[in-house]
C-alpha cells in the first residue's frame, strides 16, 4: 500500500537525497516568511480559485511536478488544507502523494530547520488520469447505495441544526492527535468501529463548503485501512444551493449551551 | 491597555490528583453499547448500566448521551481542564457546562463516542462513574473549605474520602435511589441542609484535647417536593463519620421506597417515618456497623496539604488599572483567612464555558494560584483560591483576555439556569438561556455593583424537578406551559425568599409569570424592595421578613403589584411573547421520558 502519511523523518531523509517535492498550501505571505527547506508553495485558495483538473495540472507542472513525483504536502490549518490538496491530486491519478505527519507549526516547534529561500523549479509536464472512484458527487447522495455510510465532518452543532439525510457526524476535531493532524491508525479504527464503520464499508465524507474538513476524513479513513472511501468535495455549500432536503434535530436548544 | 509582563515559574501542584479512575470500564462501555445495538443487552439493562457508568440521554434522543464528569470535593486539576477541554472539541460542542453539584458536564455526546471520553477522563484520573442513577452521587464541598474565613477546620479531606470510600462500593450498586453528600466549610456557605447527608466541621474540648468532629445533617432534599435537612445529634466525632453514613446509606438501601419512583428519595423515609423514629433507627445501625465490620474502617484521610507558599514569579506591571477592575475584585473575589491570598470566582454565564477558555483558565491556575488546582463552586462556578494579592491586577487583566472576567460572579446577577430545553427530556422551557439573559439585563444596568442585591439569588429549573434549585433562591423559578385561548407560551412558576444557609427555608410560590415577563418581573421586584424596604434591609434579609412575618408588605400584595405585568397579549399584538428564548416558532410543550429516576 502506499504512503498516506510520512513522517519527519522521511521527509528531512527525502529532502536530503532530492527524491521528494514538499508542498506547502498555505498562503504565499506566510510561505515567504519562513518554510520546510525545499518546499514550494501551492496556496489551497489559488488552487480553489480553479480547481479543473487542467489548471490544476498546469499548476503543478509549473512546480516541477509531475504525476510520477513523490509528493508531501503540509499547512498549518490541523492538515485540512493539505489534505485537499493531497485529494485533489490523487484524483488526477497522482498515487505518490502523503501528507506530512505535522503542521507546520508543530515542525518548527520541534526544531526542526526552516528556511526562507524559494527554491527554482524547471516546469514539468503533468498529465491527469482522472481517478473518479474516490470522488463523490450529489447524484451519488441522492441515490445512495443503501450499505453507504456518509459522513459529515463539521462541528457538532452545524451539524445538529442541519445535515443531509442520513448523515453521521463525526467532527473533524475527533481525528487529530496531540501532535499530529491524525491519531495513530489503530485508535483511529477503533473509534470508527465503534461506530460501526468497518474497512469493507462505502464511505462518503462531506463538510461545509469546500472539501477540506472532509479531506482530512478522507485521509483518516485511508489510514485506518477503510479504503472505499470517496469525497463530496462540493459538499453541504452545493447541496444546500441545489436545494436538496436536509435533516435537522427538532425541539432542542442546543445552541444555548454553547459559551461562544 | 498594555499588557502586564509577567514572568511565572510553572511548577507542579502541591495538591496531589486524586484518582478515581478505571481504564478498563471505558473498554466494558464500548463493548455494552456494541452488544445494545445488536439487541443483546434490554433496554431497561442497558439504561441503568448508561446511567451508572455516568452517561444520560438527552432530550427527545437517546443516539446522543450528557457525560457527567465527578470532581470530587470540587477539585480540578489544570491537566484535568485541558483535557475536558480537548474532549469537548473531540465529542461534544466545544464548550462544557460546569454544574451546581460540582461536575462538569460534556452535552451532544454520540453514545458511541462515550467509550472515547471515558478513557480520555481516565487519563488524567477522572471518572463519571455513579454521577447518575442510584447511587452515590458527586461528593461535594464548599469551594471555600480550606480558605473561608469562618471555617473551623479544613472539611476537603473528609469528603474526598468519602468519596473514595463509597465509589464501586457494593452497598453504593443499587440504591433505591440517588443519594447525595455535600460537606460545607461553615454555616453560611454551604448547602448541608438540603443534601441526603450534609456535614458541617465543628470542635469541642475533651479533658483539654480539641476534638474534631461534624455536625451531620440528614434527610434534605430539593425536588419536586423539597425538604430541609434534620441535625442527626449535637456533635458527631470524626472517626463517627464514615460509620453514620454507612448506616444512614444501609438504611435507605433496605428501607427505601423501590416501587414509587416519585417519592423514593431519602427524605421521603424520613419524612414518612418520622424524625424522631429514624434517628433512632440510625443510631442503632450505626453500632451495628460499628461492631460488625470484619475490619476497622477508617475514613481514609489523606495527609493535609504542605503549607502552601507563593508561586515564585516576579510581576511588575506596566500601564494603567484595567477598566472593570474594582468591580470585578468587589462581586467576584474575597480575601481568605491566610494572609494576603484572595480567593477569585471565574464569571461564567449559566456554567457554560468555550474549549477555549478551559485552556486559558488551566493556564491561568498553573501561573497565579499558590495551591495550584482549581475548585468547582456551588453556583456552576469555578474558584480559584491561593491568588496573591500582589497578583490580583495581572490576573484580572489575564481573566479579560480570555473573556473570563465577567463581574458578579458572587452576586445575584449571575443566576442558575439547568439545561432546561437545551438538552433535558423533561424541560418544559429554555431556563438555561434565561438564565444568560437576566445576567446581561443585570450587568447591563450595573446592578452587580448594588449592595442591597448582592447576597440574593436567582435561580431557575425548566420543570418542577428542581436542578437549577429554585426552592432555596431568594427569587426562583421554575419552568411550565401557559395558555391563552388555543395559543400557549412558556412561563415560570416566581417563588420568593428560599435560601439554604443556618435559617434554610423553602421559597413561597406567588404567581405565574410568562417567560417574556421575567425580567420586567424582578426588576419591579427590586423597585419594590426599594419602595417598601427600612434602610439597613438587604433584598434577601427582606424578602425573608415579608414571607416569614409579612413585615412591610405582603405576598398577596405583592401578586397584585406583579399581576399587571404577566396579563398575556393576543398572538396578533405580541408574537415574540409565545415564543420561548432561543426560538423564533410559536411555544409548544414536548417532554420525553425522564432518566432522574432510573
Ligand atoms: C424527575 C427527574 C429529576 C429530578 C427530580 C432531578 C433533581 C435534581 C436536583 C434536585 C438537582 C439539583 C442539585 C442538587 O441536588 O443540589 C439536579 C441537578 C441537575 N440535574 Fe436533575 N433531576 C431530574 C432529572 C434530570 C434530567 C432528566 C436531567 C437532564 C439530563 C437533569 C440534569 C441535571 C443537571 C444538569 C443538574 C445540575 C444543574 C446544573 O448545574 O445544570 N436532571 N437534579
Ligand atoms: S429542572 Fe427539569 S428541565 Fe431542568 S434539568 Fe431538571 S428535569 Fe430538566
Amino acid at each position: 500500500m502506499r504512503r498516506i502519511v510520512s513522517d519527519v523523518d522521511e521527509v528531512r531523509s527525502g529532502i536530503r537525497d532530492r527524491s521528494l517535492k514538499v508542498v506547502d498550501v498555505r498562503m504565499p505571505a506566510e510561505y515567504k516568511a519562513g518554510h520546510i527547506p525545499t518546499a514550494m508553495n501551492l496556496p489551497l485558495r489559488t488552487l480553489l480559485k480553479d480547481d479543473s483538473p487542467e489548471t490544476v495540472a498546469r499548476l503543478a507542472g509549473s512546480l516541477g511536478i509531475d504525476r510520477a513525483t513523490e509528493v508531501v504536502i503540509y499547512d498549518d490549518t490541523f492538515g485540512a488544507l493539505a489534505s485537499r490538496v493531497a485529494w485533489t491530486l490523487e484524483h488526477m491519478g497522482h498515487h505518490t502523494v502523503s501528507l506530512l505527519e505535522n503542521t507546520y507549526s508543530q515542525w518548527s516547534s520541534l526544531g526542526l530547520e526552516t528556511d526562507n529561500a524559494i527554491p527554482d523549479a524547471s516546469a514539468a509536464a503533468y498529465n491527469p488520469v482522472m481517478n473518479d472512484d474516490i470522488l463523490a458527487t450529489h447524484g451519488d447522495l441522492e441515490s445512495p447505495n443503501p450499505d453507504t455510510i456518509l459522513l459529515d465532518n463539521r462541528e457538532r452543532l452545524n451539524y445538529l441544526e442541519h445535515h443531509i439525510p442520513g448523515a453521521m457526524n463525526i467532527p473533524y476535531r475527533m481525528l487529530a492527535s496531540r501532535d499530529g493532524i491524525l491519531r495513530d491508525p489503530q485508535e483511529m479504527r477503533r473509534i470508527f468501529e465503534n461506530r460501526g464503520i468497518r474497512s469493507d464499508s462505502h464511505i462518503i465524507t462531506y463538510c461545509g463548503s469546500v472539501g477540506t474538513l472532509s479531506g482530512l476524513a478522507y485521509y483518516a479513513l485511508r489510514t485506518a485501512g477503510m479504503d472505499r472511501t470517496r469525497l463530496y468535495v462540493r459538499s453541504f455549500k452545493e447541496w444546500r444551493d441545489l436545494d436538496k432536503p436536509v435533516e435537522k434535530q427538532p425541539d432542542a436548544n442546543y445552541w444555548d449551551l454553547s459559551a461562544e | 491597555m498594555s499588557r502586564p509582563q509577567t514572568t511565572h515559574a510553572r511548577r507542579e501542584s502541591p495538591v496531589p490528583v486524586m484518582n478515581l479512575a478505571r481504564m478498563e470500564e471505558a473498554d466494558a462501555f464500548a463493548q455494552t453499547v456494541k452488544e445494545f445495538r445488536q439487541g443483546k443487552y434490554p433496554e431497561d439493562m442497558f439504561r441503568r448500566y448508561r446511567l451508572q457508568h455516568g452517561a444520560y440521554g438527552t432530550r427527545m434522543t437517546s443516539d446522543y448521551a450528557m457525560i457527567r464528569i465527578k470532581m470530587p470535593a470540587g477539585q480540578v486539576h489544570p491537566s484535568q481542564l485541558e483535557r475536558i477541554a480537548d474532549l469537548s472539541e473531540q465529542f461534544s460542542i466545544n464548550s462544557a457546562h460546569i454544574s451546581t453539584r460540582e461536575s462538569i458536564q460534556l452535552h451532544w455526546v454520540v453514545l458511541e463516542d462515550v467509550s472515547e471520553v471515558l478513557r480520555g477522563l481516565a487519563e488524567v484520573g477522572l471518572t463519571s462513574r455513579e454521577a447518575c442513577g442510584n447511587a452515590i452521587r458527586n461528593v461535594m464541598c464548599s469551594p471555600t473549605a480550606g480558605v473561608c474565613p469562618a471555617e473551623v477546620f479544613d472539611a476537603t479531606p473528609y469528603a474526598q474520602a468519602t468519596a473514595r470510600f463509597f465509589i464501586r462500593n457494593p452497598l453504593n450498586q443499587n440504591l433505591p435511589r440517588k443519594f447525595k453528600f455535600t460537606y460545607s466549610c461553615c454555616e453560611q456557605h454551604g448547602m448541608a441542609r438540603i443534601a441526603d447527608i450534609g456535614l458541617i466541621p465543628q470542635t469541642r474540648t475533651v479533658d483539654g484535647r480539641t476534638q474534631r468532629g461534624f455536625r451531620v445533617f440528614v434527610g434534605g432534599g430539593l425536588g419536586n417536593k423539597s425538604y430541609v435537612a434534620h441535625q442527626l445529634e449535637d456533635f458527631t466525632p470524626e472517626e463517627n463519620i464514615l460509620y453514620t453514613s454507612i448506616a444512614v446509606v444501609r438504611l435507605f438501601d433496605r428501607l427505601g421506597n423501590r416501587k414509587n419512583l416519585a417519592r423514593n428519595r431519602l427524605r421521603y423515609l424520613v419524612n414518612q417515618m418520622g424524625w424522631d423514629k429514624f434517628r433512632n433507627l440510625v443510631l442503632k445501625e450505626r453500632d451495628v456497623v460499628r461492631a460488625t465490620q470484619s475490619v476497622v474502617v477508617k475514613m481514609p484521610v489523606e495527609p493535609p496539604i504542605p503549607e502552601i507558599t507563593r508561586r515564585v514569579h516576579i510581576s511588575h506591571r506596566t500601564g494603567e488599572t484595567p477598566a472593570g477592575y474594582a468591580r470585578w475584585l468587589k462581586s467576584n473575589t474575597f480575601a481568605q483567612k491566610q494572609d494576603g491570598y484572595h480567593t477569585v470566582f471565574v464569571g461564567l454565564e449559566a456554567g457554560d464555558i468555550t474549549s477555549t477558555q478551559l485552556r486559558a483558565l488551566s493556564e491561568i491556575i498553573q501561573e497565579y494560584s499558590s495551591e495550584g488546582t482549581g475548585r468547582i463552586g456551588f453556583n456552576q462556578n469555578i474558584a480559584m483560591r491561593y491568588i496573591h494579592e500582589d497578583d490580583l491586577i495581572p490576573l484580572y487583566s489575564r481573566l479579560l483576555e480570555a473573556g473570563l472576567a465577567k463581574s458578579g460572579a458572587l452576586t445575584m446577577a449571575t443566576p442558575i439556569g439547568c439545561s432546561g430545553t437545551t438538552s433535558c427530556n423533561l424541560a418544559l422551557t429554555n431556563s438555561h438561556r434565561l438564565a444568560k439573559e437576566i445576567q446581561r439585563e443585570f450587568l447591563s444596568r450595573d446592578l452587580d455593583n448594588d449592595d442591597a442585591l448582592r447576597t440574593s439569588s436567582i435561580k431557575i429549573s425548566g420543570c418542577p424537578n428542581s436542578c437549577g434549585q429554585h426552592g432555596i433562591a431568594t427569587i426562583g423559578f421554575y419552568g411550565g406551559g401557559g395558555r391563552m385561548g388555543h395559543d400557549m407560551y412558556p412561563s415560570y412558576m416566581l417563588s420568593l425568599g428560599g435560601r439554604a444557609d443556618a435559617e434554610a427555608v423553602l421559597g413561597q410560590n406567588i404567581l405565574r409569570v410568562p417567560a417574556k415577563r421575567v425580567i420586567p418581573v424582578i426588576l419591579r421586584i427590586i423597585e419594590i424592595f426599594r419602595e417598601r424596604a427600612q434602610p439597613r434591609d438587604d433584598l434577601k434579609s427582606w424578602i425573608h421578613r415579608v414571607v416569614m412575618n409579612g413585615d412591610d408588605t405582603t405576598i398577596p400584595e405583592i401578586r397584585n403589584m406583579l399581576s399587571p405585568l404577566t396579563t398575556p397579549p393576543t398572538m396578533d399584538e405580541d408574537p415574540d411573547f409565545y415564543a420561548d428564548f432561543g426560538s423564533d416558532s410559536s411555544y409548544h410543550t414536548k417532554t420525553g421520558r425522564g432518566e432522574c429516576a432510573a
